[in-house]
């Protein structure tokens, strides 16, 4: 009965209602497809506030702890202690609310972006919702490798089916390298549970008593998992092909959720499963941040495609995550989680307005943009805003982040010296100039040759219409109220932070 | 012949003279009417598992400890009486379709049957090398059932000739096991060879390179690396159904043998035994999925992936001194999942192939996820089971097999397992690439008990991922009878 009426159960299964509706429709309608999809993602968004007000209840009384908790015996049997057990705290309501907050936006981008085989797209999107809210809410690790590998088969499908010229090799090449990972991390996750006898992970946290060197090979294999899918330079190189290659939604999905369950896993289980491993790591880990940080800034600015350029801006964005949760305190950690959101936010509206113009342009090369901004002035407004959040701009969201971040950083015993934040802070600077730089061969100077181009077709660049910016504007809110007023933000993390950090001792 | 006696044997005999009736009774069965054949035949072997239920649970031995009954065997005469069920339901309208309708394919089925049933149950080397040559024998001639194909007679002679070799291996390895111990029942080898016998001392070099040879000889019928050169060819040229019988039997049957030898026998070699094994599984597993990268046509490329899965298996098998328990258990669990997978995606194979040997490219099965999208859908299920993702029993029986590795301490064989998993994850994914991905007008056969076997395989691959609590402790309670 439990199973039924939990709500994380109700929240994680009910895209798979609209998966069963949406295999009775008919191929062909393809409006109802689209309009069926949206809806249930639309709910389940509905669900996951409701599920929050309840959260907040649960919190008030016992701050950090999970809530909403359901922990069921699944496999009991020949030595086997595996549960299935869900729950969340203040970290994973964050990134659930991320995931159902961006799932109808990247529906509604497809609106008319994807025409073939609508179907099928919207069977592997409400898949792919599954798959990432378990993720955020599996307290068990077998159950979390479930979820965790099996949001592989559906963007393994969305990018290989509905993507680029390229999208075969982009495909293959995000599922062996994630893959790589994960059979490592299985590996680890299978010891624990031969030598720690169970798979909770709050029993874990508790249970600890594994020795220092076999837990900094613990923290590896863990971590090879995870860094690939932040992804931390230098394992990074499946990030932009299949950013390139993947359609609109696909990319919004993979930047705003997918590289978050990489950060996720280091905070919910490299850290408080081994902390004595993640003091010993922080140096090493801030310093491949610090390299993602600037090298994910230059290269983004050599880049002639957008969505490239975007792709390696998350690079150097996801180097600001990692450094604040390896600085290993109350600061740092929780800069962290508001970049992984805000990283969301902003990278998700960045491949979502670069997709509009795109599905006009069929086009993502620089060189034949410029101009724009007289022909698509909302349009342009949108995109300003958007970079600048991403670049850090006082009063928006990517300010708050980043600022808090470099605070943590700069007072870090784990990491040990300040240079680390010093340089990361470079990196903002760095933005500044690629995020520039891209806006004004878009907007600026004179019209681009792509003006033209359009024009042979028929048809005349336009604005945004009506759906275009109703998909925008609920992302831009959010950019606004983090920088504004991110309290809120704050407080639903910092119990569970505290609770997170409370074993690693420098 | 005591009751008890009969008792124990009682389904394999059944099966036996079934399978001997049933030849008589084909005679009088006109020819296009061959499927009064396959239903008498699946009629035999659904009676044969409901006795083998009946009496699961109990502990035997009969014939003066020859032959046993206990859970080990059990489950994998379960198992080896529902692969005689889905070798039928694939071959029930492929014969027809390829016009090599003749009703001995079922009678030999039933008798490789028993013989498999019979290595499930042998507790002496004897009764286990008669085992070998009933199983097989049949086999030889099946591979060589489409006859006159050449490439089929050419998989039979082969198969044949490379397994009667093979045979030799473990008749020597017997005689020699015998010469050091003075029997060949296993349940007295155990205890000459831990020296509590009452013979006189045992030599452990000749125990050991007897052992060893006994090894080889199964390590071809299981078709592990270095043994496993016939597979991809009679893999290929077999007509396909049988193809589909033999991955998954012959290699439970030579599972079967080798779990019973070495785990109740010969626990005391195990020293002895670990770098060869572990040698043997990181081999069969680099091996196998390496060779499949590169091939083209479809049933060479399983016929490596089913090397790579002896391979899986083996990594198990090399704990067995540490953690016998479950070595066995997850080596059962990982046959019955690699059965479940296997059939599924023969019949897939199946029912895209065309006579002449056509349609069995993997570029044929371009546009099948748009043609047929169950069919693709299935195939793409088994596909990541045989890779080991989720949502798939795959996943769980690598879970098992990888615990026991790690449980034996074999960490590096376990990270040679899971990188070769992503090996296997390259090629495996081609498929599903070619059937969604490319652009292709397939042509498939529909056919009643082939759509019924891979929607059933599929079905079972996904749910019992979800519940596989039974599954589990029916493995885990067919634990061998230990002396």
């Amino acid at each position: 009965m439990d199973f039924i009426t939990n709500p994380l159960n109700i929240v994680i299964f009910f895209p798979l209602v609209g998966v069963l509706v949406l295999l009775f429709l008919p191929a062909g309608k393809k409006g109802l497809l689209r309009w069926t999809a949206l809806a249930t993602t639309l709910v389940t968004f509905c669900l996951s506030i409701w599920m929050l007000v309840q959260f907040r209840a649960a919190e008030a009384v016992a701050p950090g702890d999970l809530h909403l908790t359901l922990t069921l015996p699944w496999v009991q049997v020949a030595g086997w202690n595996i549960s299935y057990a869900l729950g969340v705290d203040g970290l994973s309501i964050l990134l659930v609310l991320l995931t159902t907050f961006l799932t109808p936006i990247a529906v509604l981008s497809t609106w008319t972006a994807v025409e073939e085989r609508v179907k099928d797209f919207m069977l592997f999107f409400l898949l792919l919702e599954v798959g990432m809210l378990g993720v955020f809410m599996a307290q068990d690790l077998f159950l979390f490798y479930i979820f965790w590998e099996f949001t592989l088969v559906p963007m393994y499908f969305l990018i290989g089916i509905w993507g680029g010229p390229r999208r075969i090799y982009a495909a293959i090449k995000f599922f062996l390298y994630t893959m790589a990972g994960s059979i490592l991390m299985l590996l680890a996750i299978l010891w624990l549970g031969v030598h720690q006898g169970t798979f909770s992970v709050p029993d874990l946290m508790t249970k600890g008593g594994i020795d220092p060197h076999t837990q900094l090979w613990l923290f590896i294999a863990f971590a090879a998992a995870f860094a690939i899918k932040v992804p931390m330079w230098p394992l990074h190189s499946w990030l932009p092909d299949a950013h390139v290659e993947a359609p609109t939604a696909g990319s919004i999905i993979l930047a705003g959720v997918l590289l978050k369950m990489g950060t996720y896993g280091f905070l919910r289980f490299n850290i408080p499963l081994f902390p004595q491993a993640a003091v010993q790591a922080a140096p090493w880990m801030a310093l491949l941040a610090v390299i993602g940080i600037i090298y994910g800034a230059a290269v983004s600015y050599a880049q002639k495609d957008i969505k490239k350029l975007v792709a390696y801006s998350s690079v150097s964005h996801l180097g600001f995550v990692m450094l604040g949760l390896f600085a290993l305190n109350a600061q740092g950690v929780e800069g962290g989680i508001l970049q992984m959101i805000n990283h969301g936010l902003s990278t998700g509206a960045l491949f979502l307005l670069v997709g509009m113009v795109y599905e006009q342009t069929h086009t993502r090369e620089f060189s034949v943009y410029g101009g724009l901004w007289k022909i698509m002035p909302v349009f342009g407004a949108f995109m300003l805003i958007v970079s600048l959040s991403s670049m850090g701009l006082p009063g928006l969201n990517g300010f708050v982040g980043e600022f808090t971040i470099l605070l943590g950083a700069f007072g870090s015993k784990a990491i040990g010296s300040p240079w680390f934040a010093g340089v990361a802070a470079l990196g903002v600077i760095m933005a500044a100039v690629y995020i520039l730089y891209m806006f004004q061969k878009i907007f600026l100077g004179p019209e681009g040759s792509i003006v033209e181009e359009v024009k042979k077709h028929g048809h005349a660049l336009r604005d945004l219409n009506a759906r275009e910016i109703i998909t925008t504007v609920p992302l831009l809110v959010f950019i606004f109220w983090i920088g504004l007023y991110p309290k809120p933000f704050f407080d639903l993390m910092a119990p569970a932070v505290t609770k997170l950090l409370a074993g690693v001792i420098h | 012949m005591t009751y008890s006696d009969l008792i124990t044997l009682l389904p394999l005999i059944f099966l036996i003279v079934w399978a001997c009736a049933l030849l008589l009774v084909d005679l009088f069965i006109p020819k296009g009417r061959k499927g009064w054949t396959a239903w008498l035949a699946a009629v035999g072997l659904a009676a044969a598992m409901g006795l083998t239920i009946l009496y699961a649970g109990q502990q035997r031995f009969a014939f003066s400890g020859m032959v046993v009954l206990d859970g080990f065997s059990s489950f994998l005469d379960v198992l080896f009486l529902a692969t005689g069920l889905l070798g039928i339901t694939l071959a029930y309208g492929y014969l027809k379709r390829m016009g090599i309708e003749r009703g001995e394919y079922y009678a030999l089925l039933l008798f490789s049957v028993t013989g498999m049933m019979l290595m499930a149950q042998a507790a002496n080397l004897i009764v286990i090398f008669l085992a070998l040559e009933l199983l097989s024998i049949p086999l030889y001639v099946l591979a060589a059932f489409a006859r006159p194909r050449l490439d089929s007679e050419e998989a039979g002679l082969k198969y044949f000739l490379l397994g009667a070799y093979s045979t030799g291996f473990v008749v020597y390895g017997i005689a020699l096991v015998f010469g050091a111990t003075g029997t060949t029942q296993l349940s007295e080898i155990v205890s000459a060879a831990a020296g509590t016998g009452s013979g006189p001392a045992v030599s452990l070099p000749l125990l050991g390179v007897g052992a060893a040879l006994i090894l080889v000889g199964f390590g071809f019928k299981v078709a592990a690396v270095p043994f496993h050169m016939w597979t991809p060819d009679v893999y290929q040229g077999a007509p396909t159904p049988v193809t589909g019988f033999m991955a998954v039997g012959a290699k439970a049957a030579g599972f079967a043998a080798l779990l019973r030898i070495f785990v109740t026998a010969l626990p005391a070699l195990n020293g002895n035994l670990v770098p060869v094994l572990w040698g043997l599984a990181a081999l069969t597993m680099l091996v196998g999925n390496l060779l499949a990268i590169s091939q083209t046509n479809i049933k060479r490329m399983l016929a490596y992936s089913s090397i790579a899965h002896a391979g899986y298996i083996l990594m198990a098998l090399t704990a067995y001194g540490k953690v016998p328990r479950d070595a066995v258990a997850s080596a059962l669990f990982y046959l019955v999942t690699y059965a479940v997978t296997s059939f599924g995606t023969w019949a897939v194979v199946i029912a895209l192939e065309k006579a002449e040997g056509k349609g069995l490219e993997i570029t044929d099965y371009a546009g099948l996820g748009r043609k047929r999208p169950l069919l693709a859908a299935a195939m793409t299920i088994f596909m990541l089971s045989l890779t080991g993702m989720p949502p798939t029993l795959g996943l769980v029986g690598k879970f098992y097999l990888f615990r026991t590795a790690i449980q034996g301490g074999f960490i590096g064989l376990a990270i040679i397992g899971v990188l070769t998993s992503l090996i296997s994850a390259y090629y495996y994914l081609r498929v599903v690439v070619t059937m969604y991905m490319r652009e292709g007008e397939p042509e498939s056969t529909r056919e009643p008990w082939l759509d019924f076997t891979w929607s059933l395989s599929a079905l079972a691959t996904v749910i019992l991922s979800f519940l596989p609590m039974a599954l589990f402790a029916w493995a885990s309670g067919a634990v061998l009878k230990l002396f």
